[in-house]
């Protein structure tokens, strides 16, 4: 028999997941999870918007409303269920290439107009479940099997991504610090406004393998001992930055939410009429 | 201190994919891998933190409420 938490929030039906072992997306779908039981939040009142890839699955595994949608276009559908209804909490999981590759166009434009959505980006710095092809967040010089010399590309920072775009939350969080993720969560779907976190998570089969990372408890490792959390990290000096990156909340400010202002124009125009 | 047997660590054998994760950050090696599945080794050594369940992937270990 299950936990607690995952009869009540799991299709339990469903599991076990698809998931390769040691993959972090379990962990990261748990904390979400997680964060939806410590809110409270009335389960008919969430809905769960997912696009393509190994990320894109866990709605699956979700007992919420949920919407398995096309490749990149999770943030469309997801703006589309917000606004005909505003009253429910709309969660997108994504991962690094389904949010910032193939729909991020629709990542910039959702962090635009602050749209009460939170997205969860499952980043496993690649595409996992077409065999492992580099990723807009594939570190420069990291193998994938359509970059066997090493990835040429820069790559992403999904969070400074998401800030310069506008959104109002913005927070990045590891499947090792997993209740830290989860408080991130908590305060991304508190927020009114477009919520973005970034989640490190691990993919041991294919990023892991070719890369030479080792297993899944070492990848995971690796994020302990690399990610820095935002109060030590702004006291920290540029040279001992070099290889770490940075955890916690890293941006939260406050803007006019999109479905609210779409609501004022359509009650200002009915006066006017 | 809580009682010792407030919450027990509970593995579901079947979701189990053996990845090794729990056993890693258990503190008190109170979880071991054995022909491919997490095995409860020691269950006096138990101090319920619940390092296992939190990063669990497949959530397969649990602490059990009594």
């Amino acid at each position: 028999m299950p936990s607690e938490l995952v009869k009540n929030y799991f299709r339990t039906q469903n599991l076990p997941h698809i998931w390769c072992p040691g993959c972090g997306n379990g962990i990261v779908t748990r904390a979400l999870v997680k964060a939806v039981d410590s809110l409270g939040l009335d389960k008919d009142k969430v809905c769960v918007v997912s696009g393509i890839g190994c990320s894109s699955r866990a709605p699956g595994y979700l007992d919420f409303n949920t919407l398995h949608t096309t490749h990149g276009r999770a943030l469309a559908f997801a703006t589309g269920v917000k606004m005909a209804n505003p009253e429910l909490k709309v969660i997108v999981i994504t991962g690094d290439g389904d949010s910032s590759a193939i729909g991020g166009n629709h990542l910039i434009h959702a962090c635009r107009r602050n749209i009460d959505i939170t997205t969860v980006v499952f980043n496993n710095n690649t595409y996992g479940m077409t065999g492992g092809q580099f990723s807009p967040t594939t570190p420069t010089g990291d193998k994938g099997t359509t970059a066997p010399y090493g990835n040429v590309d820069p790559n992403f920072d999904l969070c400074n991504l998401a800030t310069a775009a506008g959104a109002s939350y913005v927070a990045r969080g590891t499947v090792f610090a997993a209740n830290q993720l989860e408080k991130n969560i908590i305060a991304g779907i508190q927020n009114k406004g477009f919520s973005f976190i970034e989640a490190m998570s691990t993919c041991p089969t294919y990023y892991g393998r070719k890369n030479r990372k080792g297993n899944a408890v070492d990848m995971t490792t690796y994020l302990k001992e690399n990610a820095i959390n935002k109060v030590a990290w702004d006291k920290l000096p540029e040279e001992k930055k070099e290889g770490k990156f940075v955890i916690g909340e890293l941006h939260s400010i406050e803007r006019p939410e999109y479905t609210e202002q779409y609501d004022k124009l359509i009650a200002s125009l009915r006066k006017e009429g | 201190m809580p009682d010792k047997k407030e919450k027990i660590v509970t593995v579901e054998k079947e979701w189990c994919k053996g990845c090794g994760i729990c056993v890693a950050y258990c503190p008190k090696s109170v979880l071991a891998l054995q022909d491919g599945k997490v095995e409860i080794v020691d269950l006096e050594a138990c101090i319920q933190c619940g390092q296992c369940e939190l990063r669990c992937p497949d959530y397969a270990i649990y602490l059990r409420e009594e």
